[in-house]
């Protein structure tokens, strides 16, 4: 897109943050009554909202049961309202299966599924604007500490792009659609291990090392927010049961 | 057929002998396998064998309206298929998951990368552009289909001829090949991609793993790279140290 520069010279972005500024998150947990946990997260424009039910009895073919583990299933569903034009096939697509891939591979990264062995959990996961992966999988972390299932440690996730020889963190979809390197990054930021990582688009061998850190700063930004969020909603449980 | 399970003293085996710093092909952690090409009688069709995995590329193009959006650029498709005769495993209904990742994985590393000039692929903008489909089969699986996958797709597209076409106003002319010579594609860069397979979270590495190395790998990393030193994709399965 001629004349839209995605990084003034004074260094401000196309929605006025700085480089490594993340977009303003609010969360909420225990949303549905009715699941085991259910989270909802707003990181900018992108709403995604995460349904956790489990663990409980393998349903359909019990051959599928693993004796030792848990099986994680993850669907992610995107509105047909959520992007610029309207959306046909909200599920089913190739892009939806691929997230839910990689949701359920992270997610099991963190989940301490021997607990639970020959059991079920469920994510659910669905996303309003066209925005990123990060927002589900730190949806989808809220939702399954919200349903008491026991993890490794949080899984925060945030995006990073890199322009003009700047790393960008939490890419908005503007900064997406421009069509430059981006860089998804799922962590567990106490141990630093990498759940997920994902790179679209050329970038040179050389920044690789910048962005992963502008991406891994943000996630621990992430954790400090999310961290926050989860202290609130038990103080208020608490209060609420007469603790 | 389900897949064999892999018995425990295999797997014990393999762990021991990665810890030793030893293959049970008695390849280095870091050497490939040997790699040979192969073109077929058309334009655009390509074998490439990767150690025992083998995968069949075959380009063809079609002239069809462009996408809405984008009026001035071609379209490329990509199809990974993973034949029944690869493994007793692959069965029609049985291999989404498998077959999700790997597609998704080439469409990422091919399309978004912009190997392809899709704007050279433009006959009449709105309304003729070239769709450039690109088939791959797998016909042998002994691990590692991403890189093989990936060499076959984009030597077959460096193979491929299309054929060449003229504009007159409004009348688009196609010439079969004995009229004039059929044009190749314009390719900016190869991405190729490298997989590492991970063990003990991290601590041993191994390049291109083979089917049994697959089998009792904790995560897999893709690199997708081209010669100028540039990352075209980074994908990572499982949980890993940074």
């Amino acid at each position: 897109m001629a004349g839209l520069e995605l990084l003034s010279d004074q260094g401000y972005r196309v929605d006025g943050r700085r480089a490594g500024e993340l977009r303003k998150i609010q969360a909420r947990m225990g949303v549905f009554a009715q699941a085991d946990g259910s989270a909802y997260i707003e990181q900018g424009n992108t709403k995604a909202l995460a349904v956790v039910y489990g663990p409980h009895e393998i349903r359909g073919s019990r051959a599928r049961a693993l004796p030792d583990r848990a099986l994680v299933n993850c669907q992610y569903s995107s509105a047909t309202f959520s992007t610029g034009e309207r959306k046909r096939r909200p599920h089913g697509d190739r892009k939806s299966c691929e997230m839910g891939l990689q949701l359920r591979q992270t997610f099991e990264a963190a989940i301490l599924t021997q607990l639970h062995p020959r059991s079920q959990i469920d994510i659910y996961v669905l996303q309003a604007d066209g925005g990123t992966y990060a927002a589900c999988v730190n949806a989808a972390t809220l939702a399954v500490l919200d349903a008491g299932i026991p993890m490794r440690d949080f899984v925060c996730a945030c995006s990073a792009g890199f322009v003009d020889g700047t790393a960008l963190a939490d890419l908005s979809h503007v900064e997406e659609a421009a069509g430059g390197p981006q860089l998804a990054l799922a962590l567990l930021p106490a141990s630093g291990q990498i759940a997920l990582l994902e790179m679209d688009a050329r970038l040179h061998e050389d920044h690789l090392e910048r962005v992963l850190e502008a991406a891994a700063q943000a996630a621990r930004d992430v954790h400090t927010l999310l961290d926050r969020v989860v202290r609130q909603h038990v103080r208020e449980a608490s209060i609420l049961l007469g603790d | 057929m389900k897949e064999t399970p892999l018995s425990n003293c295999e797997r014990r085996f393999l762990l021991r002998a990665i810890e030793e710093k030893k293959r049970l092909d008695g390849r280095q952690t870091y050497d490939y396998r040997n790699i040979r090409i192969s073109f077929g009688t058309d334009y655009g069709c390509c074998i490439v064998e990767l150690g025992k995995t083998r995968v069949l590329g075959q380009v063809s193009c079609e002239l069809v309206s462009p996408k809405l959006n984008r009026a001035t650029e071609g379209i490329l498709f990509f199809n990974l298929e993973l034949s029944q005769m690869a493994a007793p495993a692959f069965e029609p209904g049985r291999q989404s998951d498998l077959l999700v990742k790997l597609n998704r994985l080439m469409e990422r590393c091919l399309r978004n990368s912009k190997c392809i000039d899709t704007e050279s692929l433009c006959v009449v903008a709105g309304e003729k552009v070239w769709q450039i489909r690109v088939d791959l089969h797998l016909l042998n699986h002994d691990g590692n289909i991403i890189d093989a996958a990936s060499i076959a797709a984009i030597v077959a597209l460096c193979h491929f001829r299309r054929p060449d076409v003229s504009v007159q106003g409004d009348e688009v002319t196609l010439y079969t090949p004995e009229e004039r010579d059929p044009v190749p594609l314009s390719i900016h860069h190869m991405p190729i991609c490298v997989s590492f397979a991970f063990f003990q979270q991290g601590t041993y590495l191994l390049v291109d793993p083979n089917e049994r190395e697959e089998r009792v790998m904790d995560g897999l990393l893709v690199i997708a790279m081209n010669k100028h030193r540039e990352i075209c994709t980074i994908q990572s399965s499982g949980s890993e140290m940074q």
